[in-house]
């Protein structure tokens, strides 16, 4: 069977603690943060669950650095034109399923609501976070950061992360 | 039966160059334009060949709104048949793609080959010699639709008309080119996905010729200085306007004051990419080229920006509605690094692109911009107000003009 595995009590708060500070931060609009929840050397993609499954590797984001992390913020603030709106990350179901030395696999099930600015409220996207997260020194970071969109469809436009 | 179009709306004078603003939401228009545009004079793209590669592999989608299958029979054909059963009118394939030997009914199991013949009736001759379809009831004449398609450089059209002229004669000679350098190599399929927008399909196939915009509401080349609307380039208009190319020419980008001192909301100084890796490219193709959007009539595109590589089709869901489906693709000759570029490119477009994103929104303002005000039209005059071949430069709004005129054409408007 696929499942959890037995975990420290420490590593397993610092992990659950990093996946709802980071759901925090996204839905108070403090994007800046955004790429602090990452290690130096991370990874960053959305992909649909189709592609996923086939093994395809284009997703609707793909950051493979931190700097891309910092540049999609940038441009959300400065470049980017789209209608004002916020997110709620509802969260759930962390399970960790694998660990490499200090590196863990960790997967947590996510649901998004859009709040448009002038009160349209719809589920934006669900999915599934596969994380490998980094805990050393009393911190936890995202080395890679995977989320699997159930649908294939985006409404409109993505440009809050997720 | 056939409605009289011009009971339904009146074209503002000025040609092409005036849009009534009631053809983006009247569902008497939306109904006629199923008529005559997706069931008329066109080819319509319905998918990758190789997507179904083997003998029995198929695929669901689209034309206009039609359900159709797209499939390769057991004689190694591509057929695309429409996906209705001729008993009740059930959708015969329900999975989005699947492998299968015959076409089968689930409601009362009437079976088809794989080019739409009929085949068996389950109780065709009743049950213990009671009920059964009539003796003059004939199997040939009772097939599922099967439509004219033909596949050029891998990609699959087909068409409900028995007039239209061959593809590739539909198409011209400067279309075809452009397909043979962007599709010509072959295709690797590196992710499909599909995005959403809540406007009338024409809103984003006119956002898609309009390259007068691509500079200005598109902010994210200019906050990085990426790209300039003083690129070389310019517009290719097939004869009648129905398909169109914009393109741009690298290594001919000089600084022009012109554009700085017009304070264009997109122009702000002082932004760098921290990773500027994500616009690096490579001279991909010896003309040059560093892009080329391509539309052939009436919904599908071909695109090349950069080293991104997709097609996409915009498929009309409803007056108000519209779905957008994207293949991102390589070829078969990509390095690992250039598989990687076009990984990285790739965060340039779709919903998610940092380039594209908002072509996915402008449609959904015009649709509630305009929606007390179905008597107005609007203008479509930038560059002149017919499709006369265009001059140097993307300033100009005459590829939307072809399609209207391409519309107009079909429509009998």
């Amino acid at each position: 069977m696929d499942g959890s595995i037995s975990v420290s009590g420490d590593a397993r708060q610092l992990i659950t603690d990093l996946i709802i500070d980071y759901a925090h931060a996204i839905d108070d609009d403090r994007l800046e943060s955004w790429a602090d929840f990452f290690t130096d050397d991370c990874s960053y993609r959305i992909i649909n669950r189709e592609n996923h499954d086939k093994g395809r590797v284009v997703g609707i984001m793909d950051c493979s650095s931190k700097g891309m992390l910092q540049d999609r913020i940038l441009a959300l603030r400065e470049a980017n034109v789209f209608e004002p709106h916020t997110y709620r990350h509802i969260v759930s179901g962390t399970r960790i399923v694998g660990q490499d030395g200090d590196v863990f696999s960790v997967e947590t099930s996510f649901l998004v609501v859009r709040i448009m600015q002038e009160g349209d409220m719809a589920i934006f996207c669900t999915g599934k976070y596969i994380d490998e997260v980094a805990v050393t020194g009393g911190t936890a970071r995202f080395r890679s950061r995977l989320v699997v969109c159930d649908s294939n469809r985006i409404d409109t436009l993505i440009v809050i992360p997720i | 039966m056939a409605t009289d179009i011009k009971n339904l709306v009146t074209w503002p004078d000025d040609g092409v160059s005036r849009i009534p603003i009631q053809i983006y939401t009247d569902p008497d228009i939306y109904t006629e334009e199923q008529q005559r545009i997706f069931r008329g004079p066109i080819w319509s793209f319905v998918g990758m060949a190789d997507e179904i590669a083997k003998p029995g592999d198929y695929q669901t989608t689209y034309i206009g709104d039609t359900p159709v299958i797209v499939l390769r029979d057991l004689e190694g054909d591509v057929q695309v048949i429409v996906n209705r059963c001729a008993h009740r009118g059930n959708l015969v394939c329900i999975a989005k793609e699947g492998h299968t030997e015959e076409l089968t009914c689930v409601y009362h199991n009437w079976r088809y080959d794989l080019q739409g013949n009929l085949k068996s009736v389950a109780f065709g001759k009743g049950v213990g010699k009671q009920g059964g379809m009539p003796d003059d009831f004939k199997r040939e004449d009772n097939g599922m639709q099967r439509l004219k398609c033909e596949v050029y450089a891998g990609l699959v059209f087909a068409t409900f008309s028995e007039e239209v002229a061959p593809l590739t004669e539909w198409l011209g000679a400067e279309m075809v080119e452009n397909i043979d350098r962007v599709v010509g190599r072959g295709m690797v399929l590196l992710g499909t996905y599909s995005q959403y927008m809540p406007n009338n399909w024409k809103l984003y196939m006119e956002n898609v010729r309009d390259s007068y915009h691509a500079s200005i509401l598109h902010m994210f080349q200019a906050t990085f200085r990426i790209n300039r609307l003083s690129m070389k380039g310019g517009i290719k208009l097939s004869d009648g306007g129905w398909h169109h190319i914009s393109y741009s020419i690298a290594e001919t980008d000089k600084e022009e004051s012109e554009y700085d001192s017009k304070k264009l909301r997109a122009v702000k100084d002082g932004y760098t990419l921290a990773d500027p890796s994500l616009v690096k490219g490579w001279r991909e193709f010896d003309c040059g080229t560093t892009l080329a959007i391509q539309s052939t009539y009436p919904n599908f595109v071909v695109q090349q920006i950069s080293n991104s590589l997709a097609l996409r089709l915009c498929l009309p869901k409803g007056p108000e509605e519209c779905e957008l489906l994207w293949w991102v693709f390589g070829t078969p000759e990509d390095t690992e690094e250039q598989r990687e570029i076009r990984i990285k490119q790739s965060n340039m477009i779709g919903p998610g692109g940092v380039i594209s994103m908002e072509d996915g929104v402008v449609g959904g303002w015009i649709q509630r911009g305009t929606k007390r005000d179905q008597d107005k039209s609007t203008i479509v005059q930038m560059g002149g107000r017919d499709i006369a071949p265009s001059a140097e430069g993307r300033a100009t709004e005459v590829s939307i003009r072809g399609f209207w005129q391409g519309y107009r054409d079909c429509m009998g408007v």
